[in-house]
């Protein structure tokens, strides 16, 4: 479904992601690991070209996202969903409007038949009978769940999830990993997910990649990484503060700290 | 020596940095206004906007001027009738009104009322990442968030000026006429006597430029606005700053044209 | 939807406000549609305009008829003025025109004083005498002046 080649992405001349090779398999769940810093988030802007390579090309269903007119790239973006971090919920609208919008926007369908979609997609993440409340007036889980049921209601052929399960608790994560698992097996979508929730992420995938430093250091099924021999591997999902990927980049020795007391006069 | 090397550095950084921002800016101006031209047309949204910034300011608006043309007229009386001039009342309140603090305070009114919150809100959006997800769900933010608004802020604010005038002028007679007793055939007929269509055009002339400088700071500064609470703060207070004084300086660059 | 139509409603009702207040500033104040473009004009040759100015009134036995809308200087020497007549008021072909003040300080306007000719002027003609603006410093001169050579 997408396909990367050489992909990179640097800020100010720091490299956020050093050429990425990837492929993500239609229909299936993938799932892109790594810990703050990896260059995941990037990644995921990019294959959803919210942002554009420094170079390298990212193909949608055989065409280069960096290289597409804005018209192309928005009809691009009628098959794709996404899932924000924060549910990205549009607050001057309620719940209804918010999961309509879409819809709305897109089509020129009867409001009666926009209802009935409004309401399965709601019925589909569980919370037909919240239409008229406000996005401000939602836990984070359930505003998650309003955007679900928004990223699905054109019927994508891909939807991305930018950390769905950060900051909810481990009953709301659950119910959201299920419905991303469900949904994916019950439907033709692709799932392309990013998160550092190791357990939630091990437990969806059907394909796992794992960043580290912009770039991936391991790939394949959930039991070949949990197996995998490569020492940083094992670090990251297990946990441990001590390994190869260092706790702290400190080079200066902490009692000097101490003793000079640097302040935020860091090296010119 | 080398602290004032240090400073006069520090200066250039600044000045380099401030035309880079200029630059900045005009090119996001026009870009956002080239998409006037562009499908699909934001209609709605700028009847949406055109409720939110225009009928917003409406009633600070009319109070502001209303006071405004009342204590011009207590003013005027005041210093006119020193030198038993007080016949030109009318003239002296609506020429103040129509060229300099209709638009003048309207203008001030309105970046405190509608641009602060324009900023405001576009920053957070883009903090949300509604921004993003609007661009996700293929409608351009720009021709739909920053387009709307600026043009939403060029039309109104030359409608409220015209209110802010005409609410300022009745206001006006109605101190010095019945209140203070100048003859009230005089008061409107010297005012109409030595009020001409230029004054008129000086006023929205300026008005309008205004509402664009106010929509497109006020864009703007959200829109580059650092994606944190603080960077929102930050940027609101700046802008309603900058638009603040660039009302005063294109006022007085408008003026000195149409004397 | 009918959240939108009430918001359309409202707008629409603040725009409406709005020109009209604009309409109503450039009718009754600006002068547009009173006196203004449709008319006819006149030219008329001073030898001294005075202070008269674009805009300024042009009036018959006190009523206003018209306004100035160029004053331009002519082979370096005298002053040309444009006048632009109200249609429907005739003006003589012998009528006069002077440079008058309002009141002690107040702005100048073209004083027409109206002619016994059965012909009247048309587009483009010229007044056939004019009176010069009467400057005060002149007058006071003239008369300081005069009483010395006595």
């Amino acid at each position: 479904m997408i396909k990367t080649q050489a992909l990179v992405r640097s800020f100010d001349g720091v490299k956020a992601l050093g050429g990425i090779d990837l492929h993500i398999e239609k229909r299936k769940v993938t799932v892109i690991m790594g810990g703050s810093g990896s260059g995941k988030t990037t990644l995921l802007r990019l294959l959803a070209g919210l942002e554009a390579p420094t170079s390298g090309s990212i193909l949608f269903a055989g065409e280069d996202l960096a290289s597409v007119s804005k018209k192309r790239l928005y009809e691009l973006r009628m098959r794709v969903g996404m899932v924000f971090q924060y549910s990205a919920l549009l607050n001057s609208l309620d719940v209804y409007e918010n999961v309509a919008f879409p819809l709305h926007e897109h089509t020129d369908l009867d409001e009666s038949v926009i209802q009935t979609m409004v309401t399965m997609k709601l019925e589909q993440v569980g919370l037909r009978g919240f239409e008229c409340m406000m996005p401000s007036q939602l836990s984070g889980g359930m505003a998650k769940r309003v955007a679900f049921a928004r990223a699905l209601v054109m019927d994508p052929q891909v939807v991305f999830f930018d950390e769905p399960t950060s900051g909810l608790d481990p009953i709301s994560a659950g119910v959201v990993s299920t419905l991303i698992h469900e949904t994916t097996a019950k439907t033709r979508m692709t799932s392309v997910v990013v998160t550092h929730d190791v357990e939630a992420g091990l437990k969806i995938a059907d394909h796992v990649i794992l960043l580290w430093q912009g770039q991936v250091i391991a790939e394949g099924s959930p039991e070949s990484i949990q197996q995998s021999e490569d020492p940083r591997v094992q670090q990251f999902i297990k946990g441990e503060p001590n390994g190869p990927i260092p706790f702290s980049r400190s080079q200066t020795a902490y009692i000097d700290d101490l003793m000079h007391k640097p302040g935020c006069v860091r090296m010119a | 020596m080398e602290g004032i090397m240090n400073m006069v550095g520090q200066v250039g950084r600044n000045v380099i940095q401030s035309v880079a921002k200029l630059g900045d800016a005009t090119l996001f101006a026009l870009a956002t206004l080239r998409l006037l031209f562009a499908k699909p047309w934001q209609g709605k949204h700028f009847v949406m906007q055109m409720y939110a910034v225009g009928v917003g300011s409406l009633i600070i608006v009319v109070i502001t001027g209303a006071f405004t043309g009342m204590v011009l007229a207590l003013q005027g009386y005041h210093m006119l009738v020193k030198v038993g001039t007080e016949a030109l009342l009318g003239p002296w309140v609506a020429l103040s009104l129509i060229r300099e603090l209709g638009p003048v305070l309207a203008a001030l009114m309105f970046v405190g009322r509608a641009g602060s919150s324009i900023t405001a809100e576009i920053g957070i959006m883009r903090v949300t990442e509604q921004m993003d997800a609007l661009e996700m769900m293929a409608v351009n933010p720009q021709a739909r968030v920053m387009l709307t608004r600026i043009i939403a802020c060029a039309i109104s604010l030359p409608l409220l000026v015209a209110i802010f005038d005409v609410v300022g002028l009745f206001a006006g007679y109605l101190i010095g006429v019945e209140m203070l007793g100048v003859n009230g055939g005089v008061y409107i007929g010297e005012t109409i006597d030595k009020v001409g269509m230029i004054d008129i055009q000086a006023g929205i002339t300026k008005s309008i430029y205004f509402g664009l400088l106010v929509g497109i700071i006020c864009t703007y500064m959200g829109q580059r606005a650092t994606a944190t609470t603080e960077g929102v703060a930050k940027a609101t207070t700046r802008a309603v700053m900058l638009c603040s004084v660039m009302v005063l300086v294109v006022d007085y660059i408008i003026t000195s044209f149409y004397l | 939807m009918s959240g939108y139509k009430k918001i359309e409603m409202v707008v629409g009702i603040f725009v409406l406000v709005g020109v009209m207040s604009i309409a109503w500033l450039a009718v009754e104040l600006g002068g547009v549609g009173g006196l203004g473009s449709n008319g006819y004009k006149v030219i008329a040759i001073f030898d001294d305009a005075g202070g008269v100015r674009t805009g300024s009134d042009v009036m018959l036995a006190g009523v206003p008829v018209g306004q100035v809308i160029s004053v331009t200087l002519k082979d370096n020497e005298e002053a040309e003025m444009v006048f632009n007549i109200k249609e429907g008021v005739l003006i003589a072909s012998d009528a006069t025109v002077s440079i008058r003040t309002k009141g002690l300080i107040g702005e100048k306007f073209v004083r027409v004083n109206q002619g016994s000719e059965e012909d009247y002027l048309a587009e483009g003609d010229e007044f056939e005498d004019t009176e010069s603006a009467i400057n005060i410093e002149d007058l006071i001169s003239k008369y300081i002046f005069s009483g010395e050579t006595k």
